[in-house]
């Protein structure tokens, strides 16, 4: 066959992404880095000068790191639990934790809203049983954001560390229990440090999918608790300010691209050591 | 593997926390209370009939069928060849290629929508549906080539050479061999594809005009201005949909396959 057809395949696909996604990339974001025709961070430098625009970033990222270690702790013994049930059970577990990973995000925060509205359940109980007199403005506020992404990505987590739970392999626990140690003393020991490489994996997933979702802090946070996401649609849409939402597009990247890059560092460092030790 | 007291109780608390803010949609859509309201003062269908009342949601749905499908066989058409050559030839750069074709799944899914809207609608003057179908094939094409290369990594490669040598052309053992081995690798990446464009939100966000609005961003805008069981009534169709599927794939290929 000629040697060329491969080539043909795979150029294809290269042209079409780097026509639809590089370019129009590079012609939105270039053009921050200018400033009257001269190379510069200047644009950059004004946007974080503006106090509201370093807040709505620290709290990006504030939420992100929330978000990250709650489904850590949540995650981890979760999924550790799934993957020693029989093999029936874990099937349907599995199938409860994929389920609403598979339901849109705009179900999943309207669940929320639901709840922790003006009129929502919890209002509603402590209303009724006589403990506040007020409604409380739960909504729109970053305990809203972060309680809706725990809800979005935990699933995740969950779905990452099972197949790292399940290649641990029982015997070391059985031993570790009879030479003395607590089942809590056993968890901390055995299982934790295994399954840190998982967990960095799913992390990073976490962070970034947090840092990057739309439909959650726009109904649970609104216009009040702004982050980064939201911020560049009000920017543009709203705002009609192209120059801002490009700057916050890269500014989004960035972080993206660091955090990955750190955590598949630390993901590759912490292997080896988990490797040393066995 | 021995049980643990305090993992037991997380686990259930977790399972908790994942199912009763649904289940909690699910009996809020039958409240006849013309708010959302909890607990629910008697039983309706009528938001259910609602929902099909509802233009928007009737034309939404329409446009996310049709985007999805369009967007994820594109992908395919494009995508499978992809994964097959990487997984199958020697090409130079091979590995620059494969996180090339995976670097959209690294751009915010929020920026892909501006940046297009900017480029596509704005720049080149095309329209608003043009824009959604690139941005979702976009989103796309990380599903396919991931997934279809890993059931192409799995598949034997000496049945496809063992083609070759009874005197197959390599095009002819891709559709006679190749093809078929993989199909369930492709039906899975196709499911996930379809799925994360159906569900998705930032990509579409600036993609919408007059007439021209995917399921999820209708449901938005309907929100801004209602806040009855309708939408409720929705979601538990749409969660019906999921079953639906997820029964689907446990049947051709267990769900295991997809995570």
């Amino acid at each position: 066959m000629q040697k060329k057809v491969p080539y043909l395949f795979v150029l294809t696909g290269t042209i079409i992404v780097l026509f639809f996604m590089i370019i129009p990339l590079l012609t939105s974001l270039i053009p921050t880095f200018f400033s009257e025709g001269d190379l510069t961070f200047s644009q950059y430098t004004s946007f974080f000068k503006d106090s509201y625009n370093q807040s709505v970033v620290i709290r990006t990222i504030r939420i992100s790191v929330i978000v990250m270690v709650i489904c850590m702790l949540l995650g981890i013994p979760t999924s550790y639990f799934i993957a020693g049930v029989d093999k029936k059970w874990k099937g349907l577990l599995m199938a409860m934790t994929l389920f609403p990973l598979l339901t849109n995000s705009v179900i999943r925060s309207f669940a929320w809203i639901n709840i922790l509205g003006k009129n929502g359940i919890i209002n509603s109980v402590l209303l009724k049983s006589h403990i506040i007199e007020q409604p409380l403005n739960l909504l729109y506020s970053e305990f809203a954001i972060i309680i809706g992404s725990v809800y979005l990505f935990l699933p995740t987590m969950i779905m990452t560390l099972i197949g790292v739970m399940e290649s641990i392999e029982p015997e070391m626990l059985e031993a570790a229990e009879t030479l003395g140690a607590s089942p809590f003393v056993a968890f901390r020991k055995i299982i934790l440090p295994l399954s840190i490489p998982g967990a960095i994996v799913g992390s990073t997933l976490v962070f970034t999918g947090t840092l990057t979702a739309y439909t959650t802090p726009q109904l649970l946070g609104g216009n009040q608790k702004m982050v980064l996401s939201t911020l560049l649609y009000q920017k543009a849409n709203t705002l009609g300010d192209w120059t801002q939402a490009s700057i916050l597009s890269f500014i989004m990247i960035f972080i993206t691209v660091l955090v990955m890059q750190g955590l598949n560092w630390l993901a590759k460092k912490v292997d080896r050591r988990v490797d040393q030790h066995a | 593997m021995r049980k643990q007291k305090g993992m037991t109780i997380i686990a259930i608390f977790v399972f908790l926390f994942l199912f009763l803010p649904l289940l909690l949609i699910i009996i809020t859509s039958f409240g006849t209370e013309s708010a959302i309201k909890f607990p629910i003062k008697g039983f309706t269908l009528d938001w259910y009939l609602n929902v099909f009342q509802t233009e928007s949601f009737i034309s939404g749905f329409k446009l996310s069928l049709t985007i999805g499908v369009l967007a994820t066989l594109l992908a395919l058409l494009i995508g499978v060849p992809i994964s097959y050559v990487l997984n199958r030839y020697k090409i130079t750069g091979k590995s620059q290629f494969k996180s090339f074709f995976l670097s959209p799944t690294i751009i915010p899914g929020i920026v892909v929508g501006y940046v297009l809207f900017q480029w596509i609608v704005i720049k080149l003057g095309f329209s608003v549906f043009i824009g959604l179908l690139i941005g979702h094939f976009l989103i796309s094409l990380p599903y396919i080539i991931r997934v279809v290369g890993s059931s192409l990594e799995k598949m034997d490669v000496s049945v496809e050479e063992a083609a070759w040598t009874l005197g197959c052309t390599r095009q002819k053992a891709f559709i006679k061999i190749v093809l078929p081995n993989i199909s369930s690798g492709i039906f899975a990446s196709f499911m996930l594809a379809f799925v994360n464009s159906f569900n998705n939100v930032p990509v579409s966000m600036f993609l919408s005009g007059p007439g021209v609005n995917m399921l999820p961003t209708s449901i938005l805008s309907f929100m801004e201005y209602n806040y009855d069981p309708t939408v409720s009534a929705l979601s538990v169709i749409i969660m019906l949909l999921t079953v639906v599927m997820m029964v689907i794939i446990e049947k051709t290929l267990g769900l295991a396959s997809i995570s």
